[in-house]
């Protein structure tokens, strides 16, 4: 397949090579910036780009629980955490470890070359659809083939949720 | 192959979620804030759940159970995220700081 990039298929895989970008721009903003307030923007930006991506991989029910979920519940909690709980000056600052900035670099980088690599050798099989995956389809493994996971995930977010009013209760001064 | 036409690849998919979870684990190690780890921590679970997107779509006869389990991984990432802040709150206001090196007795 060579599309060319003027047609319909040029222009899905250019819009795919900036999600891309868009991803890995916002990955780095998130585990580099300096101040705390820059990185949750760019993980922002990550989590709106891996929600594309999952919109590449036939699944627009997922790409917008991505958006809902990590951008509107999880990075808007983490940014109000951030007013809250650092109010002076909110850099990541002072000096750390020497050692932890190259070694905490060769081990991601050995990490990623070595998944990479496992991701690049290996034969993936490829079979053939029983299904179309659709949110219908969803529905209904939800509510049957998995109906076990999805009432234990229940719970487990109402103990989470009890469970961080509980904490964040604690030694509060009344 | 041409580069316009790497969405339809398996390669590419798995390629990012490698990438987004190693800038987490740098992250992870490098960053000296509980947010900040937190923050790397929430991008090791999105690269986690890339690669799951990715097989659902290229190589499982049934494209609903890897959809399903994104959706699990998203719960846990919320849940993770409301009690890991939570605890930054009430080390906050215990310790007047959320940086890892003011917060070395943690026991008792």
């Amino acid at each position: 397949m060579n599309p060319s990039l003027f047609s319909a298929d040029g222009l899905v895989g250019l819009i795919f090579l900036l999600t891309i970008a868009l991803t890995i721009i916002g990955g780095l903003i998130a585990c580099n910036a300096e101040r705390l307030v820059r990185a949750v923007a760019g993980l922002m930006i990550c989590f709106i780009s891996v929600g594309a991506l999952y919109y590449y991989l036939n699944s627009p029910f997922v790409a917008m629980m991505q958006v809902l979920i990590y951008v509107g519940a999880v990075a808007v909690t983490i940014s109000f955490a951030i007013m809250l709980a650092a109010p002076e000056d909110k850099r990541d600052h002072g000096p750390g470890h020497p050692l932890a900035g190259p070694f905490g670099f060769i081990t991601a980088a050995l990490l990623t070359a070595g998944l990479s690599t496992i991701a690049l050798k290996t034969e993936w099989a490829s079979e053939a659809k029983i299904n179309d995956g659709s949110v219908k389809t969803i529905g209904i493994q939800l509510l049957t083939d998995h109906a076990m996971v999805f009432e234990l995930i229940s719970i487990v977010l109402l103990i989470a949720i009890i469970g961080a009013l509980v904490i964040a209760r604690e030694g509060r001064k009344s | 192959m041409s580069v316009l036409a790497l969405y339809d690849n398996l390669h590419s998919y798995l390629l990012v979620g490698a990438l987004l979870f190693g800038m987490g684990v740098y992250g992870l190690v490098t960053r000296k804030t509980l947010i900040g780890m937190l923050i790397a921590g929430e991008m090791i679970l999105v690269g986690a759940s890339v690669n799951f997107m990715a097989f659902n779509r290229f190589s499982v006869p049934d494209p609903a159970t890897g959809q399903i389990f994104a959706l699990f991984i998203m719960a846990i990432a919320a849940a993770e995220a409301a009690i890991g802040l939570s605890i930054v709150i009430a080390i906050y206001r215990y310790h007047r700081s959320i940086d890892t090196k003011d917060i070395v007795n943690l026991k008792g």
